[in-house]
């Protein structure tokens, strides 16, 4: 178990550290960096400072390491948009925002699709299975955003039961986290179906029945403890998932996180703002994906014990 | 039947359904026989023949929603068993009848260790605290000869041998002293030294606690070690049934004979081997008369017309032998009526 997570661990930072080589590449490949990280009217002087700052005159692998040195400190450069605040400072601002909504969104997801994929394996070919067929069906047929649009007009706009936008307590979560989650909850609990089916058809499930196990035991200790290994590995992409799916829901519904600041600095330029929205979401992802490898091995003893 | 003693499981009539793709069919049907204490029961036949479904049906964990038991008894302690309710069907599970399955590896559950699942067996029918429960479960792994139970219970089943996993499945079957037991081809998957093994430390427990045995397998060699009396399944029906020494000796049906045949010798060499020609019929297309009709040697005119009726050989002991078969009609062997 410990090997195992020291692996993961230093798997985890290798991939951070080749997240921040491609971030000091890109950023190299208009030419010399100033031009990315100054506004279009700034002088000189500017320019100047930041050579210093950033030992752009230095050779490349120089460079990368007084990057790399900034970048762990949290200093990616000067917002272009918003003068007078840092890139990263920006982003923190605006985390909390966007790990509100996504989490929201996860978890919700998750209580919905779990349950309506083990039972739907539970009662396959039943009516339920069909609805939750249904379910998952239009969760994977709808775009995100056009869900995103249709949920404000028809909940907000013309029944008046949510706001329309904005960052608020749960009444404002509802509808995002709808559009976000819906897709996710449609593939957990096609995954949860699936590896519950085949979970049940097992030698061990019926080795449990045969010694007198009630079937609700059967059902949710000895299947679904196995069985949930499967959606738990998809956790990591729904992770990334989440943040993808932020750039657009909290565009649509004007939730004040990183990903309607990533727009915001897209349009605006910003390629410092940008910079640091890309490595914190590769920051946070590498890092939920790391805790879904400790869950993992948790629920899985072949990994724990190898 | 001894004087007085009564079987530890008889079944009757069984019939259990299963609706397929291609229809409905009749995966056991009519399916009879007895088991004593301290007795074991071979079932023989090709694949197909309906020998796991049989065993299911006993437990009445037959696959759902597929399948259904229609009609039969099972009878235990007096009390058939098909008229239970699911609630005292779980009682009953692991508790009087158990049932150890052909794969060990894939019997166990991967994320439990080998010590909760011989507790929970243990625990389904008895109460105690956590710590009784767990002697009582190092005590069943060490009557299976498990080396070192008491550490081994915190085993994973990734971390054991295929021999000592199926040693712990026969744990959790036998966890709870039940007093009868199937075993479904439960050394197929072993190799033979670890086969030898197995099958001689279930003749040990036997012999201990007077269990009575359903012993399900295709090699005749297992048969002639293990059991005391034979049945011989055939497209979902018992065709022939007796003890194990006339099953041998004295084959009645020619489905026995040609299995018979087909069992290989030290001496011969797989090229001469004998097989039955032809495929078991096809279970949604069965023949009217004797389904093996196709297949036999000695068949006669009206075979084909109607099933064949029972017949007992006179000469039977306590274990009656008897075979379906319309040649048996010239014998001495006397038809039963039906
Ligand atoms: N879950 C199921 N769904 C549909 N048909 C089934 C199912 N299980 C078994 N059958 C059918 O029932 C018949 C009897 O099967 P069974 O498993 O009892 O055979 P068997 O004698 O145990 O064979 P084997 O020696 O291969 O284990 C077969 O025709 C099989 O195809
Ligand atoms: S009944 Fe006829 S066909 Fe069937 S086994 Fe006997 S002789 Fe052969
Ligand atoms: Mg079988």
């Amino acid at each position: 178990m410990k090997r195992y997570l020291i692996i993961r661990l230093f798997q985890s930072l290798l991939a951070m550290l080749a997240i921040s080589m491609i971030a000091f590449v890109l950023s190299h490949l208009s030419g010399s960096p100033v031009d990315a990280m100054l506004p279009d009217d700034a002088g000189p002087e500017e320019a100047e400072r930041l050579i210093r700052l950033w030992g752009l005159d230095r050779p490349y692998h120089e460079q990368y390491l007084v990057f790399l040195g900034n970048a762990l400190q949290g200093n990616l450069g000067d917002s272009i948009k918003w003068s007078g605040q840092t890139a990263m400072g920006l982003v923190l601002d605006r985390l909390p925002a966007t790990l509100q909504l996504g989490g929201f969104a996860i978890i919700v997801s998750t209580i919905i699709a779990l349950p309506i994929g083990v039972l739907a394996a539970v009662y396959k070919d039943s009516p339920f299975d069909s609805f939750g067929k249904l379910i998952a069906l239009l969760g994977q047929a709808m775009p995100n955003f056009w869900l995103g649009i249709v949920l404000i007009w028809v909940f907000a706009v013309t029944l008046n039961w949510f706001p329309t936008s904005g960052r608020g307590g749960l009444a404002n979560m509802i509808l995002p986290a709808i559009a976000m989650g819906w897709f996710q909850v449609a593939a957990l609990m096609r995954l949860t179906r699936s590896a519950m089916l085949e979970v049940l058809d097992s030698e061990y499930v019926k080795l449990a029945r045969i010694k007198g196990v009630p079937e609700w035991r059967v059902v949710w200790v000895h299947a679904f403890r196995n069985a949930a290994i499967v959606p738990l590995t998809y956790f990591g992409l729904i992770a990334g998932s989440i943040f993808t799916g932020s750039v657009v829901i909290e565009t649509v519904f004007a939730w004040p996180g990183t990903g309607l600041l990533a727009i915001d600095a897209i349009r605006g330029r910003d390629f410092p703002v940008v910079q640091a929205v890309v490595l914190t979401f590769a920051g946070v992802f590498i890092l939920a994906n790391l805790i879904v490898d400790t869950l993992y091995a948790y629920l899985d003893p072949r990994i724990r014990y190898r | 039947m001894g004087a007085g003693a009564t079987p530890a499981i008889e079944v009757r009539d069984l019939e259990t359904q299963i609706d397929t793709k291609l229809g409905l069919i009749k995966a056991v049907d009519g399916v009879a026989f007895t088991v004593d204490p301290g007795e074991t029961l071979g079932i023989v036949g090709e694949s197909g023949s309906g020998k796991s479904i049989t065993a299911l049906s006993l437990l009445r964990l037959v696959p759902r929603p597929a399948a259904r038991i229609v009609g039969g008894e099972v009878i235990l302690d007096g009390e058939d068993l098909l008229r239970k309710s699911e609630a005292e069907m779980r009682k009953i599970r692991g508790r009087h009848i158990s049932m150890i399955l052909q794969d060990p590896q894939t019997s166990l559950n991967p994320v439990f260790s080998i010590g909760a699942q011989v507790v929970e067996a243990i625990a389904m029918h008895a109460k105690g605290s956590r710590d009784s429960l767990l002697k009582r479960a190092i005590e069943a792994l060490r009557h299976v000869r498990v080396a070192d139970p008491a550490r081994r219970v915190d085993d994973f089943p990734h971390q054991m041998s295929g021999g000592m996993k199926q040693r712990v499945v026969g744990a959790i079957a036998l966890g709870s002293s039940p007093r009868v037991l199937i075993a479904d081809e439960p050394t197929t998957a072993l190799d033979v030294t670890i086969q030898a093994q197995y099958l001689r430390l279930l003749k040990d427990i036997q012999a201990e606690t007077g269990l009575a045995i359903i012993f399900i397998t295709h090699d005749f060699g297992v048969v002639a070690r293990m059991c005391d009396k034979v049945a011989v399944m055939y497209a979902g029906r018992v065709v022939e049934y007796g003890p194990v020494r006339e099953i041998f000796v004295n084959p009645a049906h020619p489905y026995t004979r040609a299995l018979l045949k087909s069992v290989p010798t030290i001496e011969e060499d797989v090229e001469r081997l004998y097989s039955i020609r032809g495929q078991p019929p096809a279970f949604w297309d069965m023949p009217r008369g004797c389904r093996f009709e196709p297949r036999c040697d000695v068949a006669l005119p009206h075979c084909k017309q109607d099933y064949p009726p029972e017949f007992t050989d006179p000469g039977s002991g306590k274990t009656r032998h008897c075979a379906s078969c319309w040649a048996l009609e010239e014998t001495e062997w006397t038809r039963n009526r039906s």
